[in-house]
């Protein structure tokens, strides 16, 4: 596949350099809500969505600073968008899904502060990807971030009810599952190449 | 105005060094964990990441509690991500002019310093409630936690990944490097190495009290 | 800017909208103003730097040259830059200490597998072969791909890499490739790193690309660079 082909930037972002995983972008969220599949599915999709709308924000915000000589100003531009993209999901969720609204809690505003988000945006630029081929990496970075999220959600479901040693409890255990999913995704290494 | 309890607590010695240990911002309240992971592949970038976070930290903390008292409630989480993003391009400037070696090394994690919570996070519960003296301190302490949990990540996967310290060779040619440290699955386990051993550490302790007290 | 973002807890007395504005306006300026300065200050050692790394490269693949001469390479020809333009700059050329051509330097890239790997390769035409290489950027995997930078074996590689052209058409006579490790029977292969064969074959990609399309042109305006000699050092 060739490398800036639409199909392997998705399977890049997606699976490749998967965000989580590979990237160590987005670990609070990550770490915070992947408790259960029932809110870990949810969350998934509000990253991704926060992810396409920042993804074309950025891309035409980019395209100004860079007309006008003024990229320095683009990181705090970048977070200006995104904070404002994450306040417009929050009120879309809370007219819409008021039950949804309140499963996902404290983590709607923590998007701003979500790595993955503004790590992707800041990618893209560095890639300098076009508007449809950042259109398919921010779909498939927070596709990868999903997966990530449900698949951790899975495993820590099952380990509630697993026999841990008391020191291993908690966070260390997370940890150390979500080091052997990396290394499972390590295995994707080539892909499509 | 807003009902602020503006009583400066007396600048103890707990100010300081809560964010070395006891609120480690990466051990203890699992805040800045990207970074953490991400950079600490040598224990020399994450010194440099380490030291960077610490400086935007002490500088926003310095700012926000100067202007603690200006910014409305409203508009407060706006002013501390702007704050904090200038103070971070500014680093990256810094960086990008002391070593060009460092600045590729860290890459877009730089610019991600805007979005560690353990910054934005003392900027709310600290810096916004506190004189100028004490955030700086209590921002030190917690740069230094961050620094120093850092290291401590990175200096584990140098040893075992390339078989260095700080760039310092330290076993014979004939070492074979434990590659899997290096990649990303080897950040996951070391911190939680660093966890399980503290939780053990910690139980053994309580188990010492308990026995002396009865 | 996101006035809204603060959470909406009702407060005695709420600040009027032009105070919020006034307050983000007036923090907005204050930081941009940090942020111009720090830019203008580090500006100048930033360049520094950069072309400090980009001489250092050129240097070390092109073995054996003193000073060298920048040059851009388009559609129209080549022409002769100053070291003020160095930015536009996409051909070097290395002279020894009698000002004689040891070889031009020229770029090649590729994805590889964490993104682009750009690698910079210096060329002997006398020989027609690639006498050095050095990784210019890439963030491939550390302990596996990035042994493109520094795999004794693998740089063993573009000591002599044989890019002949042919002596009729002009064009490249046999383009590079990658093969297997240890699998290097002909002259213009280059030998592959088991454990990052992606990293080692864009490798290979970079240099096949940037040869194809390159070397012809360089080869027939090598008086260009040689002339340079004698101008300006």
């Amino acid at each position: 596949m060739a490398p800036d082909s639409l199909g392997f930037i998705f399977l890049n972002a997606f699976l490749i350099n998967n965000f989580v995983l590979a990237l160590f972008l987005g670990l609070c969220p990550f770490m915070g809500v992947s408790g259960k599949i029932k809110t870990a599915a949810p969350m998934g999709a509000a990253v991704t969505f926060v992810m396409l709308v920042a993804s074309s924000c950025a891309f035409g915000i980019n395209r100004l600073l860079v007309r006008f000589d003024i990229e320095y100003l683009r990181l705090i531009a970048y977070i200006a968008v995104i904070a404002s993209a994450v306040q417009l999901v929050e009120m879309t969720i809370k007219k819409f899904s008021p039950t949804l609204f309140r499963m996902l809690g404290i983590f709607l505003p923590l998007i701003t502060t979500n790595c993955a988000i503004l790590g992707m945006a800041l990618f893209q630029t560095f890639l300098e990807y076009s508007f449809i081929q950042s259109l398919v990496y921010s779909l498939g970075a927070g596709a990868g971030f999903s997966l990530a999220l449900i698949l951790m959600a899975g495993m820590r479901e099952k380990l509630d009810l697993a026999n841990v040693p008391d020191a291993c409890m908690g966070t260390a255990a997370a940890l150390m599952i979500a080091g052997l999913l990396s290394l499972a995704f390590m295995g994707f290494a080539g892909l499509g190449g | 105005m807003a009902a602020d309890p503006r009583q400066p607590k007396p600048l103890t010695r707990q100010t300081l060094t809560e964010g070395l240990w006891k609120e480690n911002p990466v051990f203890v309240m699992l805040l800045g964990l990207c970074p953490a992971l991400a950079v600490s592949n040598t224990a020399i970038n994450a010194l440099a990441m380490g030291l960077a976070s610490t400086f935007v930290l002490l500088g926003s903390s310095l700012l926000i509690s100067l202007l603690r008292n200006f910014i409305p409630k409203q508009v407060r989480i706006a002013s501390y991500i702007i704050i904090i993003a200038t103070f971070v391009t500014a680093v990256d400037y810094i960086i990008h002019a002391l070593s060009l070696e460092l600045y590729n090394a860290l890459g877009a994690f730089i610019q991600l310093i805007v979005v560690n919570c353990a910054i934005l996070g003392r900027a709310e519960a600290f810096a916004s409630k506190n004189p100028v003296r004490h955030s700086l301190v209590n921002g030190f302490g917690m740069g230094a936690g961050f620094t120093l949990a850092l290291v401590m990540v990175g200096a584990v996967r140098e040893i075992l990944g390339f078989g260095s310290l700080f760039g310092v060779a330290l076993f014979g040619e004939q070492f074979q490097t434990w590659a899997v440290f290096i990649l990303p699955p080897g950040g996951f386990f070391v911190l939680s190495f660093w966890l399980v051993l503290f939780a053990v550490v910690a139980k053994r302790r309580a188990a010492k009290e308990v026995a002396h007290g009865s | 800017m996101n006035e809204t973002s603060a959470p909406t807890i009702p407060e005695q007395v709420m600040p009027s909208p032009f105070r919020l504005i006034a307050t983000l306006g007036l923090i907005a300026m204050l930081s941009g103003f940090v942020i111009v300065l720090v830019y203008q200050i580090t500006a100048e050692p930033i360049a520094r730097n950069q072309r400090e790394a980009l001489e250092r490269a050129v240097f070390t693949v092109l073995p054996g040259a003193e000073s060298r001469a920048l040059f851009r390479a388009d559609e129209t020809g080549i022409t002769l830059l100053t070291d003020e333009e160095l930015a536009q700059a996409n051909v070097f050329a290395g002279y020894d200490n009698q000002g004689q051509l040891v070889g031009v330097a020229l770029t090649g890239s590729a994805r590889g597998y964490g993104g682009e790997v750009r690698v910079l390769y210096g060329y002997d035409p006398a020989a027609e072969k690639i006498i050095g290489y050095t990784v210019l950027q890439s963030s491939e995997t550390p302990g596996l791909g990035d042994k493109i930078e520094d795999d004794p074996n693998f740089l063993a590689n573009f000591e002599a890499l044989e890019v002949s052209l042919d002596p009729e058409t002009g064009e490249v006579a046999q383009p590079i490739v990658t093969v297997k490790e240890g699998a290097k029977t002909e002259p213009w292969e280059i030998d592959g790193i088991s454990g990052a064969t992606v990293s080692s074959e864009a490798v290979g990609r970079a240099l096949r690309e940037s040869t194809l399309e390159w070397l012809p042109r360089v080869v027939s305006h090598l008086d260009v660079f040689k002339q340079a000699a004698g101008e300006d050092h």
